[in-house]
């Protein structure tokens, strides 16, 4: 496949990175510097100009491109440039855009403006740190089978009262399924027997209710927030706002900016907006914000993010989670206090990477950068699945894959021994990236 | 017409559009003439006013017009007003009949008629013909939506500023314009109007052909409808309503209850869209006082034994709330003689009003709930100083100025109604007729905030024929005041109005 992408920034870089190893790629970025620099780290076709140019665009010949994506952080331009690939090329126009307006106005009409798929990071972002505000101890949260099926990725506790329990007698839920522990960046296959240690990432498929019954299982004292403090209300603070209101949350919203606090407490009926600096420590007494079950920093400075959430860390707020504009930041914020650490951009590229692999599956979630995937497919007639039960199947299909949930219709089907799966059926599967090509072929 | 240099209000272009309006008002005296006609009855009241009102409105129409600014739109509400209420006593003078034949009384009642205040001087109610009943009747009909509204399709044909009008008007943006042309809005409202006034006569005659209400005849079907869904109160009857069956009764409580709904809401009702009604929190706070209100009363009717039946505590509690809170003024029974809990809950229900929007004047529930949630939000600032919380209505944001002018409204009609209070006692006693406080406290309330009856001697099967003419003409002037929201008034009152 020949993929071309315009803006060799964060998200760029990192979706040409992915792509490289099995694609014909090709990068435009009007800078120089970075054109130079991608030469040398990666294995792509660098181009220096204008992506919206559409001399530019057929010097990169765009014409014979199957996938476009649009990736800078100027959301015009990723727009324009879309428009500018469709006129040229039957290509897959791809555009990430940082405001939901643009959003708002492509879902209503698909393929407008010429892009065919249109990623919001903004928007993004805050459903990730709403997904993840929501469960005590999620480091990722993601949803298949319209909602039905929820991946999640947990850490362990030291003091939880699942280390040291082995599978079997933690596994107390009838619609979850252990999918995988990734143990020093392994991925380790759960048999009943094996034992869950502090520190281990557990993968779980399941309902959200079970997911959301063992997120409390594993942190017992952390039960599901209510209090619910955000600091900073640019986009994607708004967004979570927003985001948590629809879930029936009264979240509270700090904003430093007068005109802007008036303006977000005017869209944001159910939020209680406080006009000042959460870095004020006079302010966090008199809010109690060291009461709130869940502090989100949302600022446009990773600094000031870092800064607001220790302050609240250190009045006694359970969970923080925090923007990281940076996304090499992210290790270091989680190094030193902060609970989850969410890069937009990184978020982006994630979402992008997993649109482009997508193509063959209904959904995917990829795990913790590239060692495995959750993977959504429908089953079709030729699948080695269809009218056999999972017992039967596990001859014919490779180490390193764990069926975590079937959907029919409606309904939830929790994988056991002597499920029958049906054709037309959904199955999320976890899968190991070592035997992610030979897996995809026989499901 | 010229002024001098610093006089930058346009008098020539009010009083022109006012002349407009005054020749507008032939086509009802015409109209009621011709009733007057139908029952054998002088003519000459109906005729002569006409002839005169033509007269000045042609002339006065014929200054110099240019276009309508903010002040001369202020100026022509106030004036159009005005100007109606003396040319509707002049059928009263002609007619000569009864309490209507002194000036004062015959303004007082005309007045209180068009600014659908209800509160009348007229004692024997048979020493007037049908048609000088009728024109009472008319007179709050018009009234009702405002002339203005009439007026404003009037003068958008005319082409000049018609939404500075509605504004003007409607002082608390809840007129919203539902077509974008004003006067299309002002024809649909128009019609609405027209068709519950047609829909509460059709009841009336249907319970009358049924056996439900045997004394009701046309003519009072129609009177009362005017009088009913304009939230004005002036019954052709001395008992008021309290000479029908109680099938009527009940029947009748709808139409007050929708004059003083938002018609912009009924109208939505109209086109099948209950949620815009149900979603309306002024809507529901408006039925949340008629109930509670209601329930009061009807409890201490029950604990002073008034009535021995149940169905007579609910309806007559329902009836005289309803109608006193939506400032329509008609009584069932004479609840001067009720106790003193129940006609305080009476007297509460003075100071509400209708909604906003609607036939209605008071204070009105949207700015009592405005001042209610502002209050909430006070008390919530209290224990989170840096909360920036706006005050919503369904929803949406309510401008801080509003809410400004919500609590600037609401103190002077409190500073408005205690001075005419005191008016009205020291005048009293100036000729010494002796009045109690709640009843000085009662008649102001009634007739500045237009609800027409009060207690005492100006109770709903009294007159207010026994006050000075001093204290009558103190009360048609805030009758006027009350029936524009004050603030046009105290507007024209301030220099800087006068001045560039």
């Amino acid at each position: 496949m020949r993929v071309v992408i315009v803006g060799a920034g964060e998200v760029g870089s990192t979706i040409a990175e992915s792509l490289a190893k099995s694609h014909d790629v090709v990068v435009i970025d009007i800078d120089s510097d970075r054109v130079e620099s991608l030469t040398y780290s990666l294995d792509v076709l660098p181009i220096e100009g204008d992506g919206s140019d559409i001399d530019t665009l057929e010097e990169a010949d765009v014409a014979d491109a199957d996938l476009f994506i649009a990736s800078t952080d100027d959301d015009e331009t990723n727009i324009v440039a879309c428009g500018a690939a469709n006129v040229v090329s039957d290509a897959f126009t791809i555009a990430r855009v940082k405001s939901p307006k643009y959003l708002q106005a492509w879902q209503r009409a698909r393929g407008a403006f010429g892009v065919d798929f249109m990623v919001c990071s903004d928007l993004l972002t805050a459903e990730a740190i709403v997904g993840l505000a929501g469960l005590p101890t999620a480091q990722d949260v993601d949803t298949f089978a319209d909602g039905l099926v929820q991946m999640t990725e947990f850490e362990i506790p030291a003091e939880s009262p699942v280390a040291d329990q082995t599978v079997a007698e933690a596994d107390r839920f009838d619609s979850l399924t252990f999918a995988a522990i990734i143990r020093d960046d392994h991925v380790v296959i759960p048999r009943g027997d094996t034992r869950l240690t502090a520190g281990d990432e557990v993968i779980a498929i399941g309902s959200p209710d079970s997911i959301r019954a063992f997120s409390s299982e594993i942190a017992p004292e952390e039960q599901g927030p209510e209090d619910v403090v955000i600091v900073g209300g640019g986009e994607i603070g708004y967004q979570t706002a927003r985001l948590l209101e629809e879930r029936g949350f009264s979240p509270r919203l700090i904003e430093q900016d007068e005109e802007r606090a008036r303006w977000l407490a005017e869209k944001l009926p159910n939020t209680t907006v406080l006009n000042s600096d959460a870095t004020d420590q006079e302010l966090l007494e008199r809010e109690n914000v060291g009461m709130a079950d869940v502090v989100v920093a949302a600022l446009e400075n990773d600094q000031q993010n870092l800064l607001a959430t220790l302050l609240a860390k250190r009045k006694g707020t359970d969970r923080a989670i925090t923007v990281v504009n940076t996304g090499d930041f992210a290790e270091l914020f989680e190094a030193v206090g902060v609970d989850v650490a969410v890069s937009p951009r990184k978020a982006t590229a994630e979402e992008i990477t997993r649109f482009t692999r997508a193509r063959r599956a209904e959904n995917v979630s990829i795990i913790e950068g590239d060692k495995a995937e959750v993977l959504e497919l429908e089953v079709d007639p030729d699948s080695v699945l269809v009218d056999r039960s999972i017992r039967d199947v596990a001859a014919d299909i490779p180490e390193g894959v764990v069926i975590g949930a079937i959907t029919r219709g409606d309904e939830h089907i929790t994988p056991r021994g002597d499920t029958i799966v049906r054709e037309g059926d959904h199955v999320v599967v976890f899968v190991d990236t070592e035997v992610l090509s030979e897996v995809t072929e026989k499901l | 017409m010229s002024f001098a240099g610093e006089l930058r209000v346009d008098w020539a272009t009010s009083l022109s559009l006012v002349g407009t309006v005054l020749k507008a008002l032939t086509v009802p005296l015409v109209g009621t003439a011709l009733v007057a006609l139908w029952y054998r009855e002088p003519l000459a009241p109906f005729l002569a006013t006409a002839v005169l009102t033509l007269a000045a409105g042609v002339a006065l129409e014929r200054l110099d017009r240019d276009d309508l600014g903010i002040r001369e739109g202020f100026l022509m509400v106030a004036l159009t007003w005005l100007a109606i209420a003396v040319v509707g006593a002049v059928p009263f003078l002609i007619a000569s009949e009864g309490n209507l034949a002194t000036p004062v009384n015959a303004l007082f009642e005309s007045t209180s008629g068009v600014t659908t205040t209800g509160a009348t001087v007229v004692e024997n109610f048979d020493a007037h013909g049908r048609s000088i009943h009728l024109w009472r009747s008319l007179l709050q009909w018009m009234g009702g939506l405002g002339i203005l509204v009439i007026a404003v399709a009037v003068l958008s044909q005319l082409s000049i500023g018609g939404a500075q009008l509605m504004e003007t008007e409607s002082q608390t943006q809840d007129v919203n314009k539902l077509t974008p042309s004003i006067e299309a809005t002002a024809r649909l409202l128009g019609w609405l109007y027209a068709g519950l006034t047609g829909l509460m006569v059709a009841t009336w005659l249907a319970l009358g052909a049924v056996g439900l209400g045997p004394e009701v005849t046309l003519y009072d079907a129609v009177a009362h409808a005017f009088t009913a869904v304009s939230t004005a109160g002036f019954s052709p009857r001395a008992e008021s309503l309290g000479a029908f069956s109680p099938a009527v009764q009940w029947a009748t409580i709808p139409f007050m209850f929708l004059g003083a709904t938002n018609f912009v809401l009924l109208y939505h009702l109209t086109r099948g869209n209950l949620s815009r009604l149900v979603d309306s929190d002024e809507f529901r706070f408006y039925l949340a006082v008629v109930l509670g209100l209601t329930g009061l009363t009807a409890g201490f009717l029950v604990a002073s034994d008034q009535f021995t039946r149940i169905e007579q505590v609910a309806r007559h509690s329902l009836f005289q709330v309803v109608s006193i809170l939506t400032t329509t003024g008609y009584a069932t029974v004479d609840f001067v003689d009720w106790s003193p809990a129940a006609k305080h809950m009476l007297f509460l229900a003075m100071f509400s009003g209708g909604m906003a929007g609607s036939t209605t004047c008071s204070i009105k529930t949207l700015r009592w709930l405005v001042v209610v949630k502002s209050f909430r939000r006070d008390l919530f600032r209290e224990v989170h100083p840096d909360a920036i919380r706006p005050v919503r209505l369904s929803g949406q944001v309510v401008d801080e100025e509003v809410v400004r002018d919500v609590y600037a409204y609401v103190l002077l009609s409190g500073i408005i109604f205690v001075l005419l209070t005191v008016f009205v006692v020291t005048d009293a006693a100036r000729v010494g007729n002796g009045i109690g406080e709640f009843e000085a406290m009662g008649a102001s309330a009634a007739t500045f905030l237009n609800v027409g009856p009060a207690f005492g001697d100006a109770g709903p099967y009294g007159s207010y024929v026994g006050f000075p003419w001093t204290t009558k003409a103190a009360f048609i002037l805030l009758m006027w005041i009350g029936r524009i929201e004050i603030i046009p008034v105290l507007v024209l009152l301030t220099p800087a109005f006068w001045r560039s």
